[in-house]
């Protein structure tokens, strides 16, 4: 990568970010005789060449079984399964590789902190708290572990610009509070979460706290760490990486003292009838033979955000988000869904009369891709009272020129269904 | 002849006109919006398609040995196919549905909406209007 930045953080000429858009062989193709506008990265983000070829090199060359070979090919594996843990570790700042577990996503993270970390504490006494702004993957593991114990989910409110109310959700954390769950990010709005104060009034009463960080992790710089989250679950396909492999982080206190969710392969140390002994962390939660060239792309794709540098993604996205904030709000008719301060790479909007449905199909004629629907967050749709949004969410590699083809796209829309 | 058959015939050659897909959009929109609405109680989940983006409705009677189907989608372009879709199985014999073998989604070049793997509820909609024709033959 030929990547530069400003002193400003920005990337420093256009012929820098046409360097880096040539990465992606997917953004440059056209789609219904339209050069691709990729406007759809929080669902899933496109990989660059570096990382197809990683998994390529790794299927072609060193494709084995990981952590239970003699011979040169596990070894291989191994070691390239292991480095990409270490590179995991360091990219969000985490204490020890123990703090890392691989999983198949983010929605398999939440489930295992949900089941072998919550279920055992529950009973109905006790309550999971988590915000109106949550997707289902981020709902539904934890209405599963309610209904099985008798514990009760209960919901902080947000607010009409699509915010969770920080003191709202603050006041209903107690001790009988096991987890407060919350995303970093929402996916439907780009709201950025208040983490610190809410994990710290947490903390205060002795919760720990869960953050969903898909829509965080390839936007801005996560130093898990300073964040003091208990768990952090991220997966690759929304960084770059490729789909079927996500990560949960940790601390390791908690990981230590937490049941094995999955038995299996890989997570024991010793088998016998009578009993069996499990194998230390973090290998007790990775139950079976892993997703190895999926860690194999995701360590290739944090080298990736790695050498084009978390901060100057953050200024880049931030620039063209609010050029698109502004030129959406100049076309007629469009209301935006979201109005929260701190937002990031992600903006919800309706059209008047005008269904989200209808403006996705019109724009992908012009090879304009977008999300429309619910976003997998049915509460937050039900909140501003709409069945859907149609949802524009940035990515490293967009351009200006995304951003103007993208409302040049809306005019038509506009001029169709007039 | 089966007029299933027939009515896709019609439809094909009403399109043939269109020189680019913008005038054919608009089409299938004005289609869409000239559909006479389902009333709210028609409008019960019993009705509804199964489908991720769109809600579509579809109510089912029989007349005189033919199945009538009435129709709607809160999304114009889908309501504009629904439109094309009862012009081509409402109205008809339910042993004409079920063999008329389905050539207009090619033609129309529709495969965007109609082809399985798109989970707008619109093939799931021509699998329900089928569904129908089936289980009235079997009633007999």
């Amino acid at each position: 990568m030929n990547l530069s930045f400003n002193e400003k953080n920005q990337i420093a000429d256009n012929s820098q970010l046409e360097l880096l858009r040539k990465d992606f062989p997917t953004i440059n193709q056209e789609i219904n005789k339209y050069p691709l506008v990729y406007l759809d990265s929080a669902a899933s983000s496109q990989m660059p060449q570096q990382v197809i070829d990683e998994i390529s090199r790794y299927q072609s060359q060193d494709h084995s079984n990981v952590h239970r070979g003699i011979h040169t090919l596990s070894h291989r594996a191994t070691e390239v399964y292991e480095t990409s843990r270490q590179n995991i570790c360091e990219f969000i700042n985490a204490k020890n590789t123990n703090e890392i577990i691989f999983t198949s996503g983010t929605t398999d993270s939440i489930n295992l902190v949900a089941n072998s970390y919550c279920k055992p504490k529950l009973d109905p006494s006790k309550k999971i708290l988590i915000s109106h702004l949550e997707h289902h993957s981020n709902i539904v593991p934890w209405q599963l572990i309610c209904e099985q114990t008798g514990a009760s989910l209960i919901v902080a409110p947000i607010d009409n610009n699509g915010e969770i109310i920080t003191e709202q959700l603050i006041d209903m954390i107690d001790s009988n509070v096991v987890l407060v769950a919350i995303s970093h990010i929402s996916n439907a709005l780009g709201s950025v979460t208040s983490l610190n104060k809410i994990i710290d009034a947490a903390h205060q009463h002795e919760v720990p706290v869960l953050v969903d960080g898909a829509q965080a992790i390839s936007h801005m710089k996560i130093d898990i760490q300073a964040l003091n989250a208990d768990f952090y679950a991220f997966s690759g396909h929304k960084m770059l990486g490729p789909t079927g492999i996500g990560i949960l982080y940790g601390k390791e206190r908690l990981l230590e003292d937490m049941p094995p969710y999955q038995g299996g392969g890989d997570m024991i140390l010793e088998v016998k009838f009578t009993g069996t002994v499990y194998n230390d962390l973090p290998y007790k939660f990775e139950a079976g033979t892993p997703n190895i060239s999926g860690a194999a792309g995701l360590g290739a794709a944090i080298d990736y955000l790695n050498q084009a540098g978390m901060h100057n993604i953050e200024a880049h996205e931030n620039i063209l988000l609010n050029k698109m904030i502004a030129d959406l709000q100049k076309v007629d008719g469009v209301e935006l869904i979201g109005k929260a301060e701190n937002q990031v790479a992600v903006q919800s909007f309706t059209i008047k009369d005008i269904h989200s449905h209808d403006i996705g199909t019109i724009l992908d004629h012009q090879g304009i891709a977008i999300r429309t629907g619910h976003h997998c967050a049915m509460p937050v749709m039900e909140f501003f009272g709409l069945p859907g949004t149609a949802r524009a969410s940035l990515s490293i590699y967009n351009n200006e020129e995304d951003i103007d083809r993208f409302i040049k796209g809306l005019d038509k829309v506009i001029e169709i269904f007039a | 002849m089966n007029e299933v058959t027939e009515s896709q015939k019609e439809i094909i050659s009403e399109f043939t006109f269109f020189e680019n897909w913008m005038d054919k959009y608009q089409y299938i929109i004005d289609l869409g919006r000239r559909m006479s609405p389902l009333s709210e109680e028609e409008k019960k989940n019993e009705n509804k398609i199964k489908g991720c983006q769109s809600q579509v409705w579809l109510v089912c009677e029989s007349k005189n040995e033919r199945l009538l189907f009435r129709a709607i989608s809160d999304a114009a372009i889908v309501s504009g196919l629904i439109a094309i879709l009862l012009r081509i199985y409402s109205n008809k014999k339910p042993q004409d549905i079920i063999e008329a073998p389905i050539e207009f989604i090619e033609a129309l070049e529709l495969e965007q909406h109609l082809s399985a793997t798109r989970s707008n509820g619109l093939s799931s909609m021509l699998d329900t209007i089928r569904a129908h024709a089936i289980q009235s033959i079997e009633k007999l």
